[in-house]
């Protein structure tokens, strides 16, 4: 009996980037703000490009607390988003091409969000990485972490909470 | 406000970029309080299946006003900084009307500001969302 191969690595990146940019493109404020994801299986690093209109304290500069903060929660529902479609989109259920075209799912909508401010953010990219805590069926605990130069040293941290979309919503 | 102060007021947000790129409007300001709005544009939406507006526009909103208000307490002697602040989110911005920010510097020590902040939309007796922070301060030596 011949057995089936392994699924072709460039599908699986197709089904993979396309899904995560159609969760992404379909968000404005992510766009205005210039935040892109990059994917490690299904580990997703948020990258937030340098831009002038980023800056809250031009005589420095630093970025924007606001920004952070915005960066941060942008951050941590793109990450619940992804693991809450993860295995449907693994699965062939949800398929990226329907997502472009807009069938796509809730997101998660926040209940608070507290966000520590450890150094000033320097005028150049930042990264973040979000890690779920907790997902139950109705509330999620996310933790998220940014930094620039070096992974250790973090220049903002925040937690938050989140009210996951219902099934039939 | 006065003319002098609407001046200080206008170039306070066009010295912030952020402000400016999300259209903020500074509309009072002083002895730690500070007022701002931000109108209803489809770049700051976070839900396209609402239209709702991004938390995170919100944060930005508050953190902004919430520093005003520290910068404009009668014993501010310099600049400041965000230590921490938490968003509690009562319910969806109406999609289409202005957010109007309101903050209250509390209290004061030698080194640090507390605030109270508020987001509404036209409806003012339900709050979009509240905020409390604590920001760096360093008091004018004066007032010790």
């Amino acid at each position: 009996m011949k057995r089936e191969g392994p699924e072709p690595v460039h599908q699986i990146k197709h089904r993979r980037d396309g899904a995560l940019r159609a969760l992404i493109d379909a968000v404005p404020y992510i766009q205005t703000l210039g935040i892109g994801f990059d994917r490690r299986g299904d580990e997703l690093t948020a990258v937030l490009s340098y831009s002038e209109m980023l800056v809250g304290n031009p005589m420095l500069p630093a970025i924007h607390g606001g920004a952070t903060a915005a960066f941060l929660e942008v951050t941590a529902i793109i990450e619940l988003g992804w693991s809450m479609i993860w295995e449907d989109v693994e699965s062939g259920r949800l398929e990226p091409e329907a997502m472009t075209r807009g069938e796509l799912p809730r997101l998660p909508k926040t209940i608070d969000f507290t966000v520590d401010y450890l150094r000033s953010g320097l005028p150049r990219d930042a990264y973040a990485r979000a890690r779920v805590n907790r997902s139950g069926r109705r509330y999620a605990s996310v933790h998220v972490e940014a930094w620039q130069d070096n992974r250790s040293r973090l220049f903002a941290q925040a937690t938050g909470h989140f009210l996951m979309p219902t099934r039939d919503e | 406000m006065t003319d002098r102060q609407m001046t200080i007021a206008r170039q306070f947000i066009e010295a912030i970029p952020h402000a400016r790129a999300l259209g903020m409007e500074l509309t009072a300001v002083g002895e730690g309080h500070a007022a701002i709005s931000m109108p209803y544009d489809e770049k700051l939406i976070g839900d396209p299946a609402t239209r709702v507006i991004h938390g995170g526009a919100v944060s930005a909103l508050m953190d902004t006003c919430a520093g005003a208000a520290v910068m404009s307490h009668p014993e501010n002697a310099g600049d400041t900084a965000t230590i921490d602040l938490r968003i509690d989110y009562m319910r969806a911005a109406v999609p289409g009307q202005t957010i109007r920010a309101r903050a209250d510097c509390y209290h004061v020590t030698r080194t640090v500001a507390f605030v109270r902040a508020v987001a509404m939309d036209d409806d003012d007796d339900n709050p979009v969302a509240a905020a409390t922070g604590a920001f760096t301060f360093s008091r004018t030596e004066a007032a010790t």
